[in-house]
């Protein structure tokens, strides 16, 4: 993928031509980044465990066993399900998925490039909405839930057919 | 008429944040459960172990690549490319909330918060969303509901439109993979695919809705 190193030079060089501190901003921004790290790591921690011992207890075997024909019939591979379920309500808890179903069948595999994809083109919906309408102290959403969840369920389907 | 949606009713009483305490007991139950009747309870014990074990393993080896992109960001910020896509977005935005056409404060936080969102600045946009439904919520002649333009805004926000998805790649550079940006393309296809299908769906329930 030829877009990372170009995006980077683009930024160096637009960042050079403003006379922008490269290297101070570089390393600021990277500061940051190992902040929000750890900051997210207890719950990381404690996601990641949760999804190996659902793993090891055979939990998803039993799930994409139940779920393959529905799964089948719109195209999603029944071993992305458990994510496809986690995705609209926990970041962290999907991103311990995706790293679960990405060391289990290969992150370069059918499975784990449909995994990474359905993760990355979708948000933590229920979260989004949540903090946004608490926010301003609005308990009714009207359409919301269903046009953004609408969109989420298709864009799993999308994510599944835009990698075969 | 959109059905009342008694779910979500429920999510908003266990209160966002706080559904992660359920899920997250739930998921250690029924682990426990299923492994009485998989007869797998020593690969169990040895999960407890390994899970917490394998997260710090997973934190230090995305740490690489999420550090990278922040810092890459960071000088871009610097640079003014933030405002520079925030003012291509404008008429955009106005196209698809008409609502809040003459709100100037609302469309300016709502472009930012779109823009932060598109370079992956996810602590920028959260608080930039929020100052934008503070804004919205000022011209909401519904009071008590939001207008059509918060749904809009709330739906585009439950999209991932993101131009690099540097977790994403870290996960997978963390999980071995040869490319971990090879998946890039079909992020982006599906992720603005999965915007316009949020946006029309939000347009078409929200004539419905009236």
């Amino acid at each position: 993928m030829f877009a990372v190193p170009a995006v980077i030079v683009l930024t160096v060089v637009i960042g050079a031509f403003k006379k922008v501190d490269l290297f101070g901003c570089f390393t600021e921004g990277a500061k940051e980044g190992i902040g929000s790290l750890i900051s997210v790591a207890p719950s990381l921690i404690g996601l990641v465990l949760a999804v190996t011992m659902l793993e090891a207890s055979g939990f998803f075997e039993i799930l994409t066993g139940i779920m393959s024909p529905v799964c089948g019939a719109v195209g999603i591979p029944p071993e992305v399900l458990p994510l496809g379920l986690m995705r609209p309500v926990t970041g962290s808890g999907s991103f311990a998925m995706l790293s679960s179903i990405l060391e289990k069948y290969g992150a370069d595999s059918l499975i784990g490039r449909t995994a990474s994809v359905m993760a990355g083109s979708t948000e933590t919906t229920f979260y989004a909405i949540t903090v946004y309408y608490v926010s301003v102290g609005l308990s009714k959403t009207r359409h919301t839930v269903p046009a953004a969840l609408g969109a989420d369920i298709i864009g799993m389907i999308i994510a599944c057919a835009a990698v075969k | 008429m959109i059905p009342k949606c008694i779910f979500w009713e429920i999510m908003l009483i266990l209160g966002g944040v706080g559904l992660l305490n359920y899920i997250w007991f739930g998921m250690l139950v029924i682990s426990v459960v299923c492994s009485l009747f998989t007869g797998r309870s020593a690969e169990l014990s040895r999960a407890v172990t390994d899970g917490a074990d394998k997260a710090v393993k997973l934190v230090i080896s995305m740490a690489g690549v999420m550090c990278l992109w922040t810092g890459i960001l960071r000088i871009a910020e610097k640079s003014g490319v933030t405002e520079k896509i925030s003012v291509l977005l404008a008429p955009v935005i106005k196209l698809i909330m008409p609502e809040c056409r003459d709100n100037q404060k609302a469309l300016e936080a709502v472009s930012a918060n779109i823009t932060a969102n598109i370079l992956g600045l996810g602590n920028a946009a959260t608080p930039l969303g929020l100052k934008a439904m503070k804004e919205l919520q000022k011209t909401n002649k519904l009071i008590d509901a939001p207008d059509n333009s918060m749904v809009m805004f709330v739906v585009i926000n439950t999209a991932s439109l993101q131009l690099i998805p540097s977790t994403i790649a870290a996960l997978r550079q963390a999980a071995g993979s040869e490319q971990p940006f090879s998946v890039l393309p079909y992020i982006w296809i599906t992720s603005v695919l999965t915007l316009i299908t949020g946006i029309i769906l939000a347009k078409i329930f929200s004539v419905r809705g009236r």
